[in-house]
């Protein structure tokens, strides 16, 4: 355990990300097996490198802890926190898996949305959240994310938007496939009125997210190796009965087909969001 | 046996049904059949063009399922690549450009589910189709003609009004895909198929459709004529329509709100 020294926090982010646990001499800490490379790596080692390994793998993210490293301190203004999902079609189960989804989740659906500051400057943000029914859209992520637009567009605002989602949410039937019409078209207006709009794909973001607002920025970044697709890989393989190519559906394969701009790895998102705002004037062209 | 809707789903599947096309060539004349996307490849499982209604030229696109096991097969059975969904943007922009109308015909278990349908953007295709036809200036009306899969069907559906066949569905899933995913059974599909609420009159009370079309004479002469003159009908009423995109808007802007609890 000598590695330990190491592991000493250094700044605030660290404090404020790491698990309760002191590290400095808990040889027992928790640890979380990294998918790429196999090793064990303690929690508060992964909490003071942003969830990421030493080997590059992004480790899952919650809504909150995402906004925690990419905005200004104290800066977010959370909007839309009063609605909550009803069951609509009354769909056997679904209830039940809500309540539990809020409870692992802390939150009230898988998106949250607001305003922020990004280095100084003001834009509206939305983070979906991958503990909540794996992000699926329902009819109030949709609401959601609408409002976002449109509040956006009202303000002249610029929109950076994190997207994590198994696609649309089965259990609301074809409200939920509405929202991918619904939330589009609030994209197209906002983009209509010359504003900006960067959208941040992180694994997994897939389905109907991916066939609407995922895919409809200015400027799409994607986090390395995260699966961005539209249909599931394990459908495809079924389906075609053939095998996938090594890396399919990863931001690689889509970065190398064409459909996103960059790969960004997490320590540099703020960094590289705060200039691309800039050089859209703030993200307001006008 | 209508009411239960997994009876829908596999009467919506009948390759006995009207396909698109059967519909092109009844309801209109003069069709001339524009193939491409101008980007890659032409996509059988999307038939479009420009064709007459009554004598005024209007843009028809319609997904084609084929009726023979060899039609199928050309036709991909109806499920689009991301080509197809190109194709089906560029005529609709084209329908802008020369102000006409723009008629959809929706069959389809889903977009096209491969590899090189990922490679191509099967997801990005069907956004931006999503987007571009909410502000596109002139009338759409879709007709959801069999099945309705999901995000496949909806990229033909951003319209200002649409319409069900009595017998379709219009799903996020394939019952068969939703039993799997949540009980792990395919066989639970006509429980899925109840639970997801996919028949016409569900659609029509959730305000996703505005009119149920009956099937009592479906593929007579007379049901492709009540069909036209609903078109003609509609088509009136929305070609002088002036706030058309902001009311196709709205349309969908209202979608799932009422539902939504307010804490």
């Amino acid at each position: 355990m000598t590695k330990l020294k190491f592991l000493k926090p250094s700044n605030k982010l660290e404090e404020g990300g790491r698990m309760s646990a002191p590290i400095q001499n808990d040889v027992c800490e928790p640890e979380r097996n990294c998918p790429n490379c196999r090793k064990d790596i303690p929690l508060s080692r992964l909490w003071a490198n942003q969830l990421v390994c030493s080997c590059g793998h992004h480790f899952r993210m919650g809504a909150r802890e995402r906004l925690n490293i990419i905005i200004d301190n104290d800066s977010f203004c959370e909007l839309f926190t009063n609605l909550k999902s009803g069951n609509p079609l009354a769909f056997p189960g679904y209830k039940e898996k809500l309540s539990k989804a809020e409870q692992t989740s802390n939150e009230d659906d898988a998106v949250i949305c607001g305003t922020a500051l990004i280095n100084k400057q003001q834009c509206c943000v939305f983070v979906m959240d991958s503990n909540f029914m794996m992000g699926s859209m329902g009819t109030v992520v949709g609401e959601k994310i609408t409002s976002l637009f449109e509040y956006a567009k009202g303000y002249r605002l610029p929109v950076i938007g994190f997207t994590v989602s198994g696609g649309a949410r089965m259990q609301e039937g074809l409200l939920s496939l509405m929202q991918m019409a619904k939330t589009s078209a609030a994209v197209k207006q906002h983009s209509d009125a010359g504003l900006l709009y960067i959208a941040v794909l992180t694994d997994p973001t897939t389905g109907g997210v991916t066939a609407s607002f995922a895919m409809e920025a200015d400027i799409i970044l994607a986090e390395p190796s995260a699966i961005i697709g539209f249909a599931g890989a394990r459908v495809i393989e079924q389906t075609t009965k053939k095998a996938l190519p090594k890396e399919f559906q990863t931001a690689e394969f889509n970065l190398k087909h064409g459909f996103i701009d960059a790969i960004v790895p997490r320590r540099e998102q703020k960094a590289v969001l705060s200039e691309l705002l800039s050089m859209h004037n703030g993200g307001c062209n006008e | 046996m209508n009411n239960i809707p997994y009876e829908r789903v596999k009467l919506a599947r009948l390759n006995t049904r009207p396909t698109g096309l059967d519909y092109v060539n009844n309801i209109f004349t003069n069709f001339i059949e524009f193939h491409g996307d101008r980007r890659f490849a032409d996509d059988s499982a999307i038939v479009a063009g420009v064709a007459r209604l009554d004598g005024k030229p209007v843009t028809v696109i319609a997904i084609e399922k084929g009726h023979l096991p060899k039609e199928r097969v050309m036709r991909n059975s109806g499920a689009p690549q991301p080509e197809g969904y190109r194709k089906a943007l560029r005529l609709m922009k084209q329908a802008e450009k020369f102000g006409r109308p723009v008629i959809c015909f929706i069959d389809t278990s889903g977009a096209f589910c491969g590899i090189e349908a990922e490679q191509r953007g099967q997801g990005q295709a069907i956004a931006e189709n999503l987007m571009e036809m909410s502000t596109l200036c002139v009338p759409i009306i879709s007709i959801l003609i069999g099945e309705g899969g999901s995000g496949g069907a909806l990229a033909l559906g951003v319209a200002d009004r649409v319409w069900m066949l009595q017998n379709a569905v219009y799903s996020v899933i394939s019952p068969e895909g939703c039993a799997s995913i949540l009980w792990k059974d395919s066989t639970q599909a006509e429980k899925a198929a109840d639970s997801l609420k996919l028949t016409a009159e569900d659609a029509k009370a959730f305000g996703i459709i505005e009119r149920i079309l009956s099937e009592q004479d479906i593929g007579e002469i007379a049901f492709y004529e009540r069909i036209k003159s609903l078109l003609n009908e509609e088509l009136k009423e929305l070609t002088v329509e002036p706030d058309l995109i902001q009311k196709r808007y709205d349309r969908f802007r209202k979608i799932g709100v009422k539902e939504i609890n307010k804490k």
